[in-house]
């Protein structure tokens, strides 16, 4: 079957999701864009928007319009020549327009998961719950008659796991969008151990058409990607934990989630990436992970604190930030969760005093954002690093610290087979956590 | 033509010309709308002039509001000025991005005919209330329309780049494009020195170089032009009184702090025809030179001019069209820093439509306001020297592809 025709009928389940409606925004208009090439144009595409909610499937459609518009506009003059031979299409407003309705006559907004049973390819971006995943797979191959290859954005269980409880034979292939799929370039593929060459190259095929740039990961539970965020988040509440003693639980939240931010120069501090990949979220893919790791217990006892006390993260449907370690105003962290008084306390009564304890930075310091995207990023670094490694201040001895085990968990990952390459764990945290230099590195001593 | 009685112009007025590359600008807030436009520019004009009572007509010169701004009408906007121009006569003129050189060119008839001692023309234009994408479509609208749906997704920068093209295989890419990035250059050189132009706050530490490496990209844009070969989207108005002599006593002006009008020439080429050498404007040529021969003089007896940029190949083609420079030298001519402004002959001294900006239906009279300013010694920062020996001015105002143009010549009064 030829890549168009595979894609001539597919299904996203969790399709009004965060991670759902970014990967079915992105299939629809690739579907699109194949059905209005000359040779396609009397084939009809169908693309499946499964989700339990239907409210959720309401406002996906809002998001779908929106979005699809942003994307014509963009390439209005590819879209021109798509609709050359239409005389009624004359402005870009008509081209535009009548674009937006080709990509959302794909879709197929419904609550009932049947309809996949026609699919060729199925994206999957429910709950990251393997035996809700296995029951799902199971029951669509059982039903299915045109054996369907099974995508899963599966973050953290193995995908061979899967393959074998739902009796896939081979017949998925981990697809893993970073988030929001719509703009994050990265996608980890991990095949399972039986993962045919040919599903394999369609995914390779299909990456390559949406500007993906794909990282494979061996198929170990947690994959590159949280391979290193977890551990790299419970090395940093750990830390907070043990700093807490010393100068107060909060105020030891706020040093880690600085000197991971400020220090490290990475685009969020470590607490406040917690609360945006969402507390609830990141405890779950440590219990999926855990059970596979040897020699490690990736089990962080604050999580299970906040969430005992009803503290979750995460964000709004409209991508707005919920409060979690941190409360946020305007999108900017202005308290911190005293898990022990259980309320938030704001961060302009200590900042000050924890600020000087911490310590003067480098003179050449510069945020996140002017080195990631400056040209001379690794002369910046290079300077702001050299400086920092002179330095003996609180600040800079912790970032040192946090940037070792940061480099440790990059090794681990080559190390234990999980990435092929040093460059495959960097060019994940480079693409996919928009980190302006990768875990393994030479900048701090 | 040339007048049958002196008419001058005097009192001219600028808003600023808002859009990207100046700091107040940000698309995600909402914005002043062509009300506030016209009346800053309308009253600017009246409170040098003695009030409305001193006016007997308004014009007004605009291209698309009735898409922009879904306004029409306007003519009904000049009691808002001011309600001394309540029940006097009012139009408006619309001749694409010719339609500031229209309102000037009506102006001057209207004094000319005795119908008006002293007009107020005005040109307006905010064009920031959609995203260039579709602003395209509305700008296409000065070309013929039945030639839309094969044009370029964004038209005019798509036609321009087709007379690069032309230019480029008839001469030379490299020339052309040193001479184009020099044009970008000399804008960005003068709209630093004019608080009001849209390029102000540029800060490009080299707008040569930056131009000249950025090398035109087909897949992403236009095949032979890069965004700084453009004139980019702005909102703005300008305004100026044209008077007759008995106007010029009523308002209380010397002849001196006016600029004459010795010759005005509007012409029009047909806009189903395409244009017969691509690397020629015809009929810039034509009007340019016909205003220079009823003025008198040779386009060396110029101080300066203001042409009209849209693009920086235009530039370069005004050039040549008004014999500056041999066809296929107009780029040397530039690039050897003749137009700069401490050139020969400086041109668009406040940054034209490239470094000022680009309101379209203001952009004929914000030309005419610089050549007054110039003549009467009220330019600024951006004043150029002005020999006793040549103190002449000119503007040249292109409404589409080389088809609605007006020059007219000045001459300090």
């Amino acid at each position: 079957m030829k890549y168009e025709e595979r894609l001539q009928n597919v299904t996203v389940l969790g399709a009004a999701g965060k991670m759902g409606s970014g990967i079915l925004l992105l299939t629809a208009v690739e579907m699109a864009d194949l059905s209005l090439l000359p040779e396609n144009r009397n084939k009809t595409y169908v693309l499946n928007a499964v989700d339990v909610s239907d409210e959720a499937l309401h406002g996906l459609m809002g998001y779908l319009k929106t979005q699809i518009r942003k994307i014509a506009e963009k390439k209005t003059m590819l879209l021109r020549n798509f609709y050359a031979d239409r005389s009624d299409l004359i402005e870009n407003f008509d081209i535009i327009d009548e674009y937006i309705f080709d990509v959302l006559n794909i879709v197929r907004p419904v609550n009932a998961m049947e309809v996949a049973y026609q699919s060729h390819i199925i994206f999957e971006a429910i709950k990251e719950d393997p035996a809700l995943k296995v029951k799902i797979f199971a029951q669509i191959k059982e039903n299915s008659k045109v054996n369907p290859w099974f995508f899963t954005n599966t973050s953290s269980i193995p995908i061979t796991e899967i393959d074998e409880m739902a009796k896939l034979d081979g017949n998925i292939i981990g697809f893993h969008f970073y988030n929001p799929p719509a703009v994050q370039k990265l996608v980890e593929l991990i095949r399972s151990k039986h993962t045919s060459n040919e599903l394999n190259d369609f995914a390779v095929t299909y990456a390559k058409r949406l500007k993906k740039t794909l990282v494979p990961s061996n198929d170990y539970a947690g994959f590159i990607g949280n391979g290193h965020f977890m551990r790299d988040a419970l090395y940093g509440m750990q830390e907070a934990q043990k700093l807490a003693s010393s100068m107060g639980y909060v105020q030891a939240v706020y040093a880690i989630n600085k000197v991971t931010q400020d220090f490290l120069i990475r685009p969020m501090g470590i607490f406040q990436l917690i609360d945006y990949v969402g507390i609830e979220v990141c405890s779950y893919i440590m219990s999926v992970m855990n059970p596979y790791l040897e020699n490690e217990d990736l089990h962080a006892e604050l999580l299970d604190i906040m969430l005992a006390q009803g503290i979750k993260g995460g964000q709004y449907s409209s991508g707005a930030q919920k409060d979690g370690f941190l409360k946020y105003e305007k999108g900017r962290p202005v308290a911190i969760w005293d898990i022990h008084k259980q309320e938030y306390v704001s961060i302009a009564d200590y900042s000050q005093a924890v600020d000087e304890k911490l310590g003067t930075m480098p003179t050449s310091m510069k945020p996140w954002k002017g080195v990631n995207f400056n040209k001379q990023k690794d002369e910046m670094l290079q300077a702001i690093f050299q400086e920092m490694n002179q330095m003996n201040s609180e600040g800079a001895l912790m970032a040192k610290a946090y940037n070792k085990r940061s480099n440790e968990i990059g090794h681990l990952l080559v190390n234990s087979q999980v990435a092929h390459s040093e460059n495959d764990v960097n060019t994940v945290m480079l693409t996919g956590f928009f980190h302006a230099y990768g875990p393994i590195n030479n900048y701090l001593l | 033509m040339k007048p049958n009685k002196k008419v001058y112009m005097v009192g001219g007025y600028n808003t600023i010309s808002l859009g990207t590359g100046r700091k107040e600008f940000n698309p995600k807030v909402e914005r002043h709308g062509i009300e506030h436009y016209l009346k800053e520019a309308g009253q600017g004009v009246l409170n040098q002039i003695g009030g409305a009572q001193n006016v007997d007509d308004g014009v007004i010169g605009n291209f698309m509001a009735a898409r922009f701004n879904n306004q029409a009408n306007l003519p009904g906007f000049l009691p808002m000025i001011d309600a001394g121009l309540s029940m006097k006569y009012g139009t408006s003129v619309e001749g694409a991005c010719g339609s500031g050189g229209l309102a000037l060119q009506a102006g001057i008839r209207n004094v000319l005919s005795g119908a008006s001692e002293v007009s107020l023309a005005l040109g307006v234009e905010v064009q920031n209330t959609m995203k260039a994408i579709y602003g395209a479509d509305v700008l296409a609208g000065a070309g013929w329309f039945q030639k839309r749906k094969a044009g370029h997704a964004y038209f005019f920068p798509g036609q321009f780049s087709e007379r690069a093209g032309a230019y480029f295989d008839k001469y030379g890419k490299e020339k052309a494009r040193k001479g184009m990035s020099r044009w970008y250059a000399n804008a960005i050189e003068n709209a630093r020195l004019d608080p009001t132009a849209q390029e102000y706050h540029n800060a490009t530490a080299d707008p040569y170089s930056a131009c000249f490496k950025m090398e035109p990209n087909g897949k992403s844009f236009v095949d032979n032009l890069n965004v700084l070969d453009c004139s980019k989207v702005s909102d703005g108005a300008s305004g100026i009184a044209i008077c007759s002599e008995e106007g010029l006593k009523r308002i209380g002006f010397a002849k001196s702090e006016a600029a004459e009008v010795v010759s005005f020439v509007q012409s029009v080429r047909d806009i189903t025809q395409d244009p017969t050498d691509l690397t020629v404007l015809e009929a810039i040529k034509y009007a340019a030179n016909k205003a220079l021969e009823e003025a008198g003089i040779s386009v060396h007896q110029l101080a300066t001019a203001e042409v009209h940029d849209c693009f920086s190949i235009a530039g370069i083609l005004t050039v040549e069209a008004l014999g500056l420079a041999l066809p296929g030298e107009g780029c040397d001519y530039v690039f050897q820093g003749n137009t700069a402004r401490n050139g020969i002959m400086p041109i668009n001294t406040s940054g034209g439509l490239i470094g000022w900006g680009h309101p379209t239906g203001a952009t004929g009279v914000h030309q005419a306001v610089t050549i007054w300013q110039q003549l009467t010694g009220r330019a600024g920062a951006y004043q150029v020297n002005i020999p006793e020996d040549r103190p002449y001015g000119m503007t040249i105002n292109m409404g589409g592809d080389d088809v609605t143009i007006s020059a007219i010549v000045y001459k300090r009064g």
